[in-house]
């Protein structure tokens, strides 16, 4: 099996503060991580090769050149293989100039499944990984909490709020994982010294992809998304809960709050 | 290494050590030292991850890595638990170091493999209840009986005996010739003859193993012999040189972790209306701290990039462990007092770091021999 798993690399948002004056992000010394749900589907995907003989795991990210170290995480982790696709023409993209990039740079390799996280931690959109699919033509299974390799055919547990969806998909298809589908191994350190000697990072660049990507789609003047305004959320307070009543009684306590605040 | 700064290659190493010994030893430390006791599963998954053969070659089933990269090891796991510390820099440097660096090629085979590729542990048995310091005082003797040496004689203070598969025992096969009389050899746990106490309660890093052996008419076989008879006493400087960049790099990383511990408590704790960060004394105490643990950590790495250059490293590791050694007692007394009656108790960890610091000034040569040696190499007298 042949399976890419897509990563991002973004600050680690744990580690982010705002600076209380100007309310904005203060970015300097924020470390820059693999995304949680991306670093999930390593993991997802190391599993599955361990599973299937004969498999390879190829990692793709789309960044700026400092993201080198994020694919040497994941071969280091036990990838085979690493694209860096990286170009200032890529510079400013929104989620569906991404998408296409990165699809035009997936229909020159084979594959049987993709794996993207759900959505990154910076910007918490969940939609380049669908929109890969779309720009492939093939199916995709958002959501997915656990899967399952049976004869040529991947079953995959979709999460719902209360529930989950049991999907039987074929291949190619896309997936995109949970952090929940896997908790990712540590690298080891003779993995880290393969990663930086005996395996590589192929940059690609514009030039590798022209003939895949169509330029309207890519960078700054590619991407239809426009941020008209950005704000802080003010913080609310903590409300109140009430504990141990009846369906009854929390409709009449519900009642008589909207009352007394004058909503109904 | 160039100029001050890690590779990214190191700097990734650093990421794995870093949230390995966050996510695997933080919430277990304060537990072991309690409970005197190393938890295997921490050794399964220090071995797992290759934490247990850093330096060694792939050949062998090592990372392949370098003597820097091993100090960055041992500077994070110490950061958070100096007990887990000493037991990966004990294997590492003292036993691996002996096999590595002057045993043949079957014998590396047999006992390196295994030790580096994290199936096995070692210790290192030098020191003797008459043989400290002065490690020419040994009483250990081997003698040759057929295709056997008989060892008998009695070891102590030995790191990671306690669960330790492969010892590295030193014993004069030629007690007249003094320190050239010495020989060092690969004894196996279980071989008959050789008996491990229990743990000796100490004051601190008090979750590694640290026992005593006694050898009564041990049997090791000849094969078992690292290089040749009389080369023991080399072997163990070579060894214990090595070591002292590990030590250096446990008492950089117990400093560092006793200031990370005070900056989270000072910038919450409340006094006089403010936090106690707010105070000059307290952001000066802790510049203060940060320089000198920055000094020795960089002491360190020359020591480390020194021995990874191949180039005589002996001075600057002893320069490191002397002087990397007495700031983590200084900054770990300090930061018990930044944490005040808190800092004292055991709900905080920096009162263990206080008590783990002190060793560091010990072990592997005390700050007294490690001043032999660079006063030595500076032709006084």
């Amino acid at each position: 099996m042949r399976i890419v798993v897509c990563i991002k690399q973004v600050p680690d948002t744990t580690e982010v503060r705002l600076d209380p004056k100007t309310n904005t992000l203060i970015r300097d010394g924020v470390p820059s991580i693999i995304n949680p749900d991306d670093k999930a589907g390593i993991e997802a995907a190391l599993l599955l090769k361990e599973k299937v003989e004969g498999s390879m795991v190829m990692v793709v990210c789309m960044g700026p050149p400092q993201a080198d170290i994020a694919l040497r995480e994941a071969l280091a982790m036990g990838c085979d293989d690493a694209i860096l696709l990286t170009d200032k023409a890529f510079g400013g993209s929104d989620t569906w100039a991404t998408a296409s990039i990165i699809a035009s740079a997936l229909k020159k390799l084979e594959f049987d499944v993709i794996i993207t996280g759900r959505q990154a931690i910076d910007g918490d959109t969940a939609q380049v990984g669908p929109q890969i699919a779309e720009h492939l033509g093939i199916p995709q299974v958002s959501y997915a909490e656990k899967i399952e390799v049976k004869e040529d055919k991947l079953v995959i547990w979709r999460q719902f709020e209360d529930r989950y969806h049991i999907i039987k998909v074929g291949m190619p298809c896309l997936i995109t994982a949970l952090s929940e589908l896997a908790k990712p191994r540590y690298m080891s350190t003779g993995g880290i010294v393969d990663a930086y000697h005996t395996k590589k990072v192929r940059t690609w660049s514009y030039e590798d992809v022209r003939n895949t990507l169509d330029t309207a789609n890519m960078g700054l003047k590619g991407s239809p998304t426009r941020v008209t305004k950005s704000f802080t959320k003010e913080a609310k307070g903590t409300g109140v809960v009430l504990k141990d009543i009846t369906e009854d009684e929390a409709v009449a306590a519900m009642m008589a709050k909207l009352k007394e605040k004058h909503i109904i | 290494m160039i100029g001050f700064t890690l590779s990214k290659e190191q700097i990734l190493q650093r990421q794995l050590f870093r949230e390995f010994a966050e996510q695997e030893i933080k919430p277990i430390a304060s537990q072991m030292d309690e409970e005197e006791k190393f938890s295997m599963v921490l050794l399964k998954k220090l071995q797992k991850y290759g934490m247990m053969g850093i330096p060694y070659d792939k050949k062998y089933g090592g990372a392949g890595s370098d003597i820097l990269t091993y100090a960055l090891c041992i500077e994070e796991l110490s950061k958070i638990d100096g007990s887990t510390g000493v037991t990966v820099s004990v294997h590492t440097s003292l036993c691996c170091s002996c096999i590595n660096d002057f045993a043949n090629e079957t014998q590396k085979e047999k006992y390196l493999h295994p030790l580096v590729e994290s199936s096995k542990t070692g210790c290192f048995g030098l020191t003797e209840p008459g043989a400290g310091t002065d490690a020419s005082g040994q009483k250990t003797t081997a003698v040759l009986d057929g295709d056997f040496y008989l060892l008998n004689g009695q070891k102590v203070f030995t790191t990671n005996s306690g669960f330790a598969d492969i010892f590295i025992i030193f014993a004069l096969t030629n007690p007249s010739k003094g320190t050239r009389g010495i020989s060092a050899f690969i004894v196996e746990r279980g071989t008959p003859g050789m008996e491990v106490s229990k743990d000796i309660p100490r004051m601190g890093i008090r979750a590694a193993s640290n026992a005593e052996i006694a050898l009564i008419d041990a049997r090791v076989h000849k094969d078992n012999l690292i290089g040749t008879e009389g080369l023991g006493y080399k072997i163990a400087m070579s060894a214990l040189a090595g070591g002292r960049i590990g030590i250096g790099a446990q008492a950089v990383g117990i400093a560092q972790g006793a200031i990370d511990e005070a900056v989270k408590y000072v910038k919450e704790r409340k006094q006089f209306g403010k936090r106690i960060s707010q105070f000059q004394n307290t952001q000066f105490k802790l510049a203060e701290l940060q320089t000198k643990v920055d000094a020795a950590r960089l002491m360190v790495w020359r020591a480390a990039v020194t021995k990874d250059n191949h180039e005589n490293f002996a001075v600057a590791a002893a320069m490191c462990k002397y002087y990397a050694s007495e700031v983590a007692n200084d900054v770990t007394r300090a930061c018990v007092q930044l944490l005040g009656g808190y800092g004292y108790t055991r709900e905080y960890p920096v009162e263990r770091m206080h008590r783990d610091a002190k060793i560091t000034e010990i072990y592997e040569g005390t700050s007294e021999a490690m001043k032999m040696i660079i006063s030595g190499s500076m032709k006084i007298n």
